[in-house]
């Protein structure tokens, strides 16, 4: 509006006024001393209030002892280790719910969404009723339904859910038999190494082979056979140094195994379930958006069906799928940050309490940014890759 | 040569058979759509018995067993628990939701004033309605009105202070009021902003395209939790000491900002997806910056997006739960503290509680998608490729 009254006015072109690149640098100039100037009094005032709340900024309080105790600690920790201990802690246990989550999310999400496209008109409807559902609720409503709609109700430890393999269900939480490796059982991680590496080295060659003479070899098979083959024979070997310790109830309570809480479980249960129903819309539109004539070329082409999916669909497919789904993984750990709301110590719900406990608000939020911020680029880094490998390549 | 004798060709056509028996009808379409191969056949009994597994457990646990009024825990509550149920006995406490039912939607909003909220929402309906309605003349009049005049209004009749209504402290706000305020507000600010800011992620200077892109890719990169911790721990210490302001204001800003960022992006989709030419079109045509804007290329990029902008919204008034963490009592919020109420403590009392709380959220929800969808068709022009 201004730019035309302004024209109006002076209608002679050359006046600097009308010039954009002049326009372009007045405006620009007023942004940078509007945002220093407000960053100066932000700075101003915030060295103010801490000086006036006797607050001694810098980051040494991370060295100071924490004194509150964090009720899953994957590392050694006692209320006796220090504050930075503890945020390692909650960045750990953040990783760890993240990581489980992202696998059973694009688990459950692909069954449903492929569900969603299947010929059966009650697998679809099933399909589909559980995205609308998970999709129109918030998470946080998820994780509560889990934690005090669910897990909360179950029967206390003396009349714990059996379940197969020896493990229990109850109110404090899932038991199952924690694995006890004896020695030599690097021998088997060694094996499982180097198998891969050679599972990778016969891939390698069989592409090579077909490329030159066209003769094909049974790659999926052998992978398999050296994937679990060799493990399996360096178990042997090592005499089966692999025994179970079993939850076994006592009078009050269940000992031994390993358990799983049920801040965890509601956590992880809830971000799976919720993040699957979006990665089931995204693999459905993947694999709506490959075009018939594709599936129709391949068939002329004499392939059948498996290898039509396999070589032709899903490459197509995933190339859609990969930037949405990166998007979701990244949702997926922002949202591990509702733990606090459960008591699952998570980064956020770690740093809350520190921030509390010091009163150090600026350091704090800052940690906790950053830390999620690194989080979030190193996943799309991943995905980048991934992505990278998938994309198609054009002239 | 001989004649074409020609009598045996029928002069006229033959009435269409009915489809063989095999493709029509009830028994067809089972076997299309349920038992088309073994595979098949097997998921369809899979599937069965999933329904047969949940569907009785879900009706007779939210209708048939359902506690619908009562006084108190003991109509929910078993025998062994201190009740009149029968041992054994699962059902809805729905009696529970209908006790608390007032607090649901105003918090604890004082008893005597909740005909202002009421009156707020019957005028949000009432403008609401006709701006769904694409029927409905003056669509101008009614957005000024629905985005200007009534955020204007509901403050004053919601907060008071003046006009003779009583002050209500925002700390007395609470439940569905909570839930649709913070997100109506952060739907009317996250639209405009987002786009200012899309449109500065693309602007040629490089200073405000710098700073448009810091701001969204770092508010996106973090959860909202953080932000909200931002607003309500670290906004009053940047603030000169003695300027205080309202908790329920600043998870305003922190939800509003938030949505902006993700908002942008949205609108930077639309941007990218219009062709070069309607923007050199533009500049021929004399446009200014924005004119062009405004005129040409927003409305276009704006409708291409619609359906990403509704997901936006649905994510935003989702997310408007989160602010129970930093002690603002959205519905959620309000719902969780009251199944602490030991007047109503039983094993059914949370989950009763909180499927009332997910059927409202999945009502509002769902209700936007299905509407999204409505308008996508309505405003597609088949210049779609």
């Amino acid at each position: 509006m201004a730019s035309q009254e302004i024209l109006r006015e002076e209608p002679s072109r050359g006046s600097f006024i009308n010039d954009p690149k002049i326009r372009s640098l007045f405006f620009q100039t007023l942004v940078v001393v509007l945002l220093f100037g407000s960053i100066w009094w932000i700075v101003h005032n915030v060295i103010d209030n801490l000086q006036r709340l006797h607050i001694a900024s810098g980051f040494q309080f991370l060295r100071g002892r924490a004194g509150f105790d964090i009720s899953d600690t994957p590392i050694a920790y006692t209320s006796d280790s220090t504050y930075g201990r503890a945020l390692v802690v909650g960045l750990l246990n953040t990783a760890i719910v993240a990581v489980a989550g992202i696998i059973t999310a694009t688990i459950i999400g692909f069954i449903v969404g492929i569900g969603r496209l299947s010929q059966n008109w009650l697998i679809r409807k099933i399909c589909t009723v559980y995205v609308e559902i998970f999709r129109n609720i918030p998470p946080l409503l998820v994780i509560f339904f889990w934690y005090s709609g669910v897990l909360a109700v179950l029967p206390p430890p003396r009349e714990s859910f059996h379940l197969p393999f020896g493990s229990f269900l109850n109110q404090r939480g899932f038991y199952f038999p924690r694995a006890v490796w004896g020695d030599g059982a690097w021998l088997i991680f060694v094996a499982f190494v180097v198998a891969l590496g050679m599972a990778w080295f016969v891939a390698h060659r069989a592409r090579q082979r077909q490329m030159a003479t066209g003769q094909q070899f049974p790659v999926f098979w052998t992978s398999v056979a050296l994937i679990v083959g060799l493990p399996v024979l360096a178990f042997l070997l090592a005499g089966m140094p692999l025994t179970f310790d079993f939850p076994k109830q006592s009078t009050f309570n269940l000992t031994g195994g390993f358990l799983l809480k049920p801040e965890f479980l509601s956590l992880y249960m809830a971000l799976s379930c919720y993040t699957a129903a979006f990665i089931a819309e995204i693999v459905r539109a993947g694999i709506r958006g490959v075009s018939r004539g594709q599936t129709e070329a391949a068939g002329a082409l004499g392939l059948r069906s498996g290898p039509i999916l396999r070589l032709v669909v899903v490459p197509q497919a995933l190339r859609i799928v990969i930037p949405p789904l990166t998007s979701q993984y990244l949702n997926l750990t922002k949202n591990s940050s509702l733990a606090i709301a459960i008591g699952y110590p998570d980064l956020t719900a770690t740093a809350g309490t520190v921030l509390n406990q010091t009163g150090q608000a600026v350091e704090g939020v800052l940690i906790m940014m950053i830390a999620y911020l690194v989080l979030s680029l190193v996943t799309s880094a991943v995905m980048n890759v991934v992505n990278a490998r998938m994309a198609l390549v054009e002239r | 040569m001989q004649e074409h004798d020609t009598s045996w060709v029928r002069t006229e056509m033959a009435l269409a058979e009915p489809a063989p028996l095999g493709e029509r009808g009830a028994y067809a379409w089972v076997r299309k759509n349920l038992i088309a191969s073994t595979g098949d056949t097997i998921l369809t009994i899979l599937g069965i018995a999933i329904v047969a597994w949940i569907l009785p457990q879900v009706i007779n646990w939210a209708f048939i067993n359902a506690q619908w009024t009562g006084p108190n825990r003991t109509v929910c509550a078993t025998v062994s628990q201190g009740g009149i149920q029968p041992d054994g006995w699962t059902g809805a406490c729905w009696a529970f939701v209908n006790a608390k039912f007032g607090q649901f939607i105003f918090g604890t909003y004082p008893i005597e004033e909740r005909w202002r909220p009421t009156l707020v929402a019957i005028l949000f309906v009432a403008l609401l309605v006709p701006m769904l309605i694409p029927r409905v003349p003056r669509k101008g009049l009614n957005a000024i009105l629905l985005f200007l005049v009534l955020p204007v209004v509901s403050f004053f009749l919601l907060s008071g202070g003046a006009f003779g209504l009583p002050y209500v402290e925002t700390s007395r706000w609470g439940g569905l009021l909570v839930t649709l305020s913070l997100s109506f507000v952060g739907i009317v600010v996250s639209l405009p902003l987002g786009t200012v800011l899309a449109l500065g992620r693309r602007s040629k200077m490089p200073i405000v395209r710098l700073l448009c892109v810091i701001f969204i890719e770092f508010v996106r990169g973090i959860p909202l939790i953080t932000v909200l911790f931002f607003a309500s721990v670290m906004l009053p210490l940047f603030l000169p000491a003695g300027v205080t302001f309202d908790k329920f204001l600043r998870a305003l800003i922190g939800v509003s900002l938030f949505a902006a960022a993700y908002m942008a992006e949205v609108v930077r989709g639309g941007l990218q997806a219009i062709p070069k030419g309607q923007y050199e079109g533009a500049d021929s045509l004399g446009l200014g910056y924005w004119q062009k804007m405004g005129l040409i290329v927003l409305p276009q990029a704006l409708k291409l997006v619609i359906p990403a902008i509704v997901n936006t919204f649905i994510g935003m008034f989702k997310d408007t739960s989160l602010v129970l963490i930093i002690s603002i009592f959205d519905l959620l919020g309000v719902v969780k503290q009251n199944l602490s109420d030991a007047n109503w403590a039983t094993p059914q009392t949370a989950r009763s509680g909180l499927v009332f709380a997910a059927f409202v959220f999945w009502l509002f929800c769902f209700g936007m998608s299905r509407y999204s969808m409505y308008t996508e068709r309505r405003l597609d022009t088949g210049y779609k490729r």
